[in-house]
């Protein structure tokens, strides 16, 4: 197919993202009905070209079409079919392709779900999502055309970036971005509230079910990078806090303070201008981690050498969506003072400690992570931070967040209960320090190790006090509405990733070795025999290949065969080779041989490093099943909550910017 | 309770903070990019370097101290394998190397051995010899505040320059290949 035809899709779909930004908004401003009706036609016409470029580029890479610039950068006549199905979204080009299309896919979720949504909140939404359409298809159309051409067009291309050659990888990106684009929906309802100036807050109830998923999916996201770099980096670490980590951890700190703020502000009515600003930092640090990662102004201000208009043009929208943002906030915001009071020891109370946390966490982490630019704006020179400082930092932060977790659910809204707080807090406190206890018996020896373990006791027992509490008062059959089950679900996950992350810390055995064929390292209870190294070839790479025989008590467990992959261009790769269990990982990566036929080889024994995962996956699970609760399903039409007509305009300025 | 969104000068913080920070890059970047003015960064210039005894990555038993590597004036590049900027500046010192004429040697700040080994290793060693600071307490000494950051000192073990940040052909060009040119003419 015709890769002009793309370019065209994109230039229809920007066109159509224009009046979908601006027909509904006006109409809902003058409340004219025909106008705000065009918003569900117009979201999925521009739906349908996304995918139709989309598609066309997928096409060019499936048939090999060399001629089109961004497809012999990024594949290759030997690289397998899935990983050129792929490498559609391996570099910036694609990927925002990408992110536009699972914007219309979300739009379009919205169009299907959210028929009961009052018209002019609904068209206001859709309106608000075609400007930050219309701001990415404009960046891509006129700084970062998937479909240029080279002619004349190369016999073969230049292949995918080996990293990205892995299963972990070719989910990742789609399902971050799902993550990413969905806090635009919590974004849009937020903007949509100030816009049509809603009196009260029932937009956030039915903004929740969309806030929860796309938080879901980041979190599933996060972990599947995480699992990536275990894989793919070969040294077993599972997080670097490099800034493309940072930066999609940024939206999910906000995003989960927000889904907290958010419970507050539906069920009590509090903290209404909270919630507002946290759904447009979820949604700027969304923008934020796109940009800057694509962008490479992170690593490196030469980013803007290369190409200054997409820098700049990056840097504008970035400013006109956040600043746009603000300035609406500021004009709009709620004045009047909203919510029910609370007492010092109530629920509100400790979901405001997380939600401090959490951003204070967010401003920590975006310091560091920019603290390169900082310093080069300071002319102080470049340099990095690295977990020297968000380590501790975090730990520090996220201390007050786990103690207080248990007693968040525990706590009663509004007021305080202390019989039920020191009763919670005896068994807390006995059971955490019992594990702590029971900990040091079975051999964890290091403060760091019993505090995970303690830590990790004490997030889970509050978690099985509040579902026991629940069992005990609650009538059958509405014991655990599904918004509840999610929570816990998620709770729980925090314990097991606790466990998980600094158990394998202070577990772990780790060795650099050298070793010749026939020789064996005891590694723990473990004994790695390792067999040898020879040539295999693998679909467009040629590997050594080492064989590593693990044996447990002369009992032979598993052979493992570490790779160390050379692409055509010369990229060399290791590919770690892990034999995993629930409680423990073996690792073995290759290196480099160093001389007289002996091989360097780390290996490793890593208990207990699924559990980070598999409480990611937890937490995933949990923010999924809470948009199941029947509280957010709209029944019936709703009732606009606003009255039509208000004497207040709409801004001016945020019109013009639309249509900029 | 009150939310201090009622307020109207509260509802604007945001804003405001928003806008000042957008100044502070657009100014900063701007004013670096159009000014190459680096003031001197360090009291230590022209200093005598902290005294130190640090293991060696190769072998941690080993310890070097200040002491043994006088005599000669060499570079000492910090670095870690957490740091991304240090692997934009690693083709750089892997280039020039041995086009120094004096020794390079790594210093390893804040990091665990085993991925520092790696990260050498995936990425090739560039170092005459690497020193390891695991806590960071000579580093304080030194007064490093990140990495990268490279220090030149000479054969008294005066600190002689030093710059924050990647090495780029250039600063080597401008700041570096003179003053080992003086040195080494002061030496001779």
């Amino acid at each position: 197919m015709n890769p002009e035809l793309g370019q065209l899709a994109l230039i229809l779909a920007l066109i159509l993202s224009a009046l979908q930004c601006l027909l509904p908004i006006i109409g809902a401003w003058r409340n004219n009905k025909p106008l705000m009706e065009t918003a569900p036609s117009l979201a999925i016409g521009q739906f349908v070209f996304i995918a139709m470029a989309y598609g066309i580029l997928t096409w060019a890479f499936w048939t090999n079409d060399f001629s089109v610039a961004y497809v012999a950068q990024n594949s290759n006549l030997a690289l397998p079919w899935f990983y050129k199905l792929a490498a559609v979204w391996g570099a910036h080009e694609g990927s925002l392709l990408l992110w536009m299309l699972i914007l219309n896919l979300w739009t379009v979720a919205l169009v299907v779900l959210g028929g009961k949504l009052p018209r002019a909140f609904f068209a206001r939404v859709i309106g608000v999502l075609g400007f930050v359409a219309f701001g990415f298809i404009l960046y891509m159309v006129a700084t970062s055309n998937p479909f240029g051409r080279i002619l004349p067009a190369p016999a073969n291309g230049a292949d995918l970036n080996p990293v990205l050659q892995d299963p972990g990888l070719t989910f990742h990106p789609p399902l971050l971005y799902m993550g990413y684009v969905g806090f635009s929906v919590a974004f849009a309802f937020a903007i949509a509230a100030l816009l049509g100036g809603e009196l009260k807050a029932t937009w956030v109830r039915w903004s929740r079910p969309w806030t929860n998923a796309a938080w879901a999916f980041l979190t599933i996201g996060i972990v599947a990078g995480s699992a990536w770099a275990y894989y793919e980096l070969g040294w077993g670490g599972w997080w670097f806090w490099d800034p493309v980590e940072n930066a999609s951890f940024m939206p999910w700190l906000i995003g989960t303070a927000l889904i907290h703020a958010q419970a507050i502000t539906d069920k009590r009515g509090g903290l209404r201008a909270w919630t507002l600003l946290l759904s447009i930092f979820g949604f700027a640090f969304s923008l934020l981690g796109t940009f800057l990662v694509r962008s490479g102004l992170l690593t490196s201000v030469h980013a803007f050498a290369f190409a200054p208009k997409r820098g700049v043009f990056m840097l504008v929208y970035l400013a006109v969506v956040i600043g746009g943002s603000l300035a609406l906030y500021a004009l709009r915001a709620p004045r009047v003072t909203g919510g029910k009071s609370f007492a010092l020891a109530s629920r509100e109370t400790m979901m405001l400690i997380g939600n401090l946390m959490l951003t204070v966490a967010c401003a920590m982490v975006l310091l560091g992570t920019l603290y390169p630019l900082v310093g080069e704006a300071l002319n102080i020179g470049r340099i990095s931070v690295g977990p020297p400082y968000f380590g501790p930092l975090f730990l520090l932060l996220m201390t007050p967040l786990v103690l207080a977790l248990p007693f968040g659910p525990l706590s009663r809204w509004g007021k305080a209960d202390l019989k039920v707080w020191r009763r919670a807090l005896v068994r807390i406190v006995a059971l955490a320090a019992a594990a702590g206890i029971i900990g040091f018996i079975i051999g964890v020896r290091s403060w760091y190790g019993l505090l995970g373990v303690t830590a990790a006791t004490w997030v889970m027992t509050g978690v099985a006090l509040f579902a026991i509490k629940r069992w005990r008062e609650a009538p059958r059959g509405k014991r655990y509405p599904f918004e509840m089950l999610g929570m816990m679900l998620a709770h729980f996950g925090i314990g097991v990733f606790i466990a998980g992350a600094i158990l394998t810390r202070s577990l772990s055995v780790e060795q650099d070795v050298s070793m010749r064929p026939g020789a064996g390292t005891v590694v723990g209870a473990y004994t790695f025999n390792f067999k040898g190294v020879s040539e295999v070839r693998g679909p467009n790479y040629r590997a050594q290949q080492g064989t590593m025989l693990i044996t447990r008590h002369g009992k032979p467990v598993v052979t493992l065969y570490p790779q160390k992959r050379t692409y055509p261009g010369g990229q060399v790769q290791t590919e770690a080779a892990i034999q995993a269990g629930i409680f423990r990982d073996l690792y073995v990566s290759l290196g480099d041989p160093v001389g007289d036929n002996a091989w360097s080889l780390r290996v490793y024994d890593k208990p207990f490093v699924r559990w980070i995962w598999g409480g990611g996956a937890l937490m995933m699970l949990g923010g999924f099943v809470v948009m199941a609760d029947k509280r957010f399903r709209l029944k019936h039409a709703i009732e606009p909550e606003t009255v039509p007509a208000r004497p207040d305009p709409v801004p001016r300025a945020k019109l013009a910017e639309g249509g900029a | 309770m009150n939310e201090s969104a009622g307020k109207p000068v509260a509802r604007l913080v945001p804003l405001i903070a928003f806008a000042a920070l957008v100044a502070f890059f657009v100014v900063g970047l701007v004013w670096n990019q159009t000014h190459d003015a680096r003031f001197v960064p360090s009291p230590l210039i022209n200093k005598p370097a902290p005294a130190f005894n640090l293991p060696r990555l190769e072998n941690p038993t080993q310890l070097v101290s200040k002491a043994n590597l006088l005599g000669q004036p060499y570079l000492l590049n910090v670095f870690a394998s957490w740091c991304f900027a240090c692997a934009e500046e690693h083709p750089t010192l892997m280039a020039y190397r041995d086009r120094f004429g004096i020794p390079l040697i790594g210093y390893d700040y804040k990091d665990a051995p085993a991925d520092a080994r790696g990260w050498l290793q995936k990425h090739g060693d560039p170092y005459h010899e690497v020193i390891t600071d695991q806590s960071g307490e000579t580093a304080l000494d030194f007064g490093i505040y990140g990495a990268p950051e490279t220090y030149l000192i000479d054969a008294q073990g005066i600190i002689r320059y030093k710059h924050i940040g990647p090495l780029t052909p250039a600063v080597i060009a401008k700041d570096i290949e003179p003053r080992i040119r003086e040195l080494k003419q002061a030496g001779a």
